[in-house]
């Protein structure tokens, strides 16, 4: 029998070395090009070169602390975007009034761009790490907010049921009903944002900045150093994959009965 | 007045009335424009403390639709629905429930299922737990206590939410075609295991089926509903004593009641059947 079918389930190993085998494609269609020289190397650093950039960055340059205040940042901004969003959008999941109230004008700033903000807000918040978490907060509080409603919203309408005729309250449904029936929803839903959220911390870096891993790359665009550059992106899909990991993996521990 | 189920021991003694329904319609609005579907025509209907009683009827006669105003889910259109003399104005502990769709909390153990309502009305853990594990025992469920919904059967999902909804020990359980959607065998088994428990703890049952021989077996009582809109057409004596064996659906007087409750029902399932 054929184990190429559609739908047909990939074994462990397998799966590792499949998704690795397109990280070597990628170099080695990479190298080919530059080292090849098929492509300038003033347009597009070698896998070589980048490596060198990428290590002397590190150990002359202190590209590790400008790392550090990317990180911090992210999870800064996140965080509080968290803090609002996710309450906010249990209610208006839970509360349909509450929902009427707010979504229409969410709905609309979901769409206004963090990026567009950033100009306005170093006006307002001047060229410190607050305007860089209001960038950040901007970009995911709506989307959190949204998202999380509707996770909410649509949790099983005889679940509920069965919950008030056990005698739940109201809160008793919000608390031991909606939240733990879409918390690994909601948990999904950040991870999802997270990532956008790099993308927004690295637009703010490059406006008015003078630290941060956005901060290096519009530096070594004015050297041409594009391993550099290579180097500063590919660190940050690093940190995203790593972050990816430890949230799947805090998503298997906490909810287990997820995967029983 | 009525006697009480024949074969009880308190044979004679004159019934309290438990539920009473008293003119409870129940009309859909219609979608997009449409005429409003009538669910209900006015229903009376009372059941005694501690009666079996079955609702029969074929798809999409109102009989869940009846049962969700008793539990509270619903609101009637018309009249009103009376637990112990008191007007029900939405769901509460006292009228436990058992749904045909697996309602179990898929976050929860089986534990901490049955446990669920004890928590929400603010049991002491000590005593949570040995209710639970008296319920655990009662619905076979012990050595499962860790399990998640997900990893049980349908029967075993139905028997623990069968016991969730015992263990809060409600005046009035009420199910809602809990064994529809097992298969023959286990739906026999399931309705031993009720029948049992409630032999045992005698506890009002309103209880919601298609199925004929599921409703005699199960009752004391059977109520027999019209095709849209839901009316009572026959309300049916099971004179069939207690404790009941399984073997008592090869009897004759079973199999005459059967043909009596085919007569009934046949006719109506033609109706529904046209008007679909």
């Amino acid at each position: 029998m054929s184990r190429f079918r559609p739908l047909q389930p990939v074994g462990g190993p397998a799966r590792v070395a499949l998704g690795l085998s397109f990280f070597v494609l990628f170099v080695a269609v990479w190298a080919a090009a530059t080292l090849g020289g098929l492509v300038p190397r003033t347009f597009l650093a070698d896998p070589v070169t980048m490596v060198q950039d990428g290590w002397l960055l590190l150990t002359r340059f202190g590209f590790a602390s400008d790392i550090g205040v990317t990180v911090w940042r992210v999870v800064g901004g996140f965080l509080l975007a968290s803090a609002v969003a996710v309450p906010l959008g249990v209610m208006m999941g839970a509360y349909k009034p509450v929902e009427a109230f707010f979504e229409p004008f969410v709905s609309f700033a979901r769409y206004l761009p963090a990026s567009a903000f950033v100009p306005l807000l170093i006006l307002w918040a001047g060229i410190g790490e607050t305007q860089k978490l209001l960038v950040i907060f901007i970009g995911s509080v709506f989307q959190i907010i949204l998202m999380v409603a509707v996770a909410v919203g649509n949790v099983r309408r005889d679940l509920v049921e069965a919950a008030y005729t056990l005698g739940a309250s109201d809160s008793g449904i919000i608390r031991r009903v909606l939240l733990p029936a879409t918390a690994p929803e909601i948990a999904e839903i950040l991870r999802l944002v997270l990532g956008w959220a790099w993308t927004y911390v690295i637009v703010a870096e490059l406006i008015g900045s003078s630290s941060g891993i956005g901060h290096m790359i519009i530096e070594s665009q004015a050297l041409l150093a594009t391993g550099q550059i290579i180097f500063g992106i590919i660190v940050i899909g690093l940190i995203g994959l790593v972050s990816d990991f430890l949230f799947k993996a805090a998503n298997r521990l906490l909810f287990p009965w997820k995967l029983a | 007045m009525r006697e009480i189920v024949q074969g009880s021991a308190q044979g004679g003694v004159h019934e309290i009335v438990e539920v009473s329904v008293e003119g409870v319609a129940r009309v859909f609005p219609g979608n997009r424009g449409g005429a409003p579907v009538q669910a209900l025509a006015p229903t009376d209907l009372q059941v005694a403390k501690n009666d079996f009683i079955t609702i029969l009827g074929p798809s999409g006669c109102g009989k869940s639709t009846l049962l969700r105003i008793v539990a509270g889910l619903d609101r009637p259109s018309a009249g009103r629905v009376l637990v112990e003399g008191r007007e029900v104005r939405g769901p509460g502990p006292d009228r436990g429930m058992v749904f045909q769709s697996y309602t179990l909390f898929p976050w929860l153990t089986v534990a901490e299922n049955i446990g669920f309502g004890l928590r929400e009305r603010g049991v002491p853990v000590a005593q949570r737990q040995e209710i639970v594990a008296a319920y655990l025992d009662k619905v076979g469920l012990r050595g499962f206590e860790g399990h998640y919904p997900k990893q049980l059967s349908g029967g075993m999902q139905q028997r623990t939410a069968i016991a969730r909804a015992l263990a809060n020990d409600p005046a009035i359980l009420l199910l809602d075609e809990p064994f529809g959607a097992l298969d023959n065998q286990t739906r026999g088994l399931m309705q031993e295991l009720l029948l049992g428990i409630w032999e045992r703890e005698r506890k009002t049952v309103v209880f919601v089926t298609h199925d004929i021989e599921e409703a005699i077996f199960m009752a004391s009582r059977v109520i027999v509903m019209t095709a849209r809109p839901g009316r009572i057409k026959a309300d049916v004596p099971v004179d069939l004593g207690h404790p009941r064996h399984y073997t008592v659906k090869t009897s004759p007087e079973f199999s005459r009641l059967k043909a009596q409750l085919t007569e009934e029902i046949r006719a109506e399932a033609v109706l529904a059947a046209r008007e679909h």
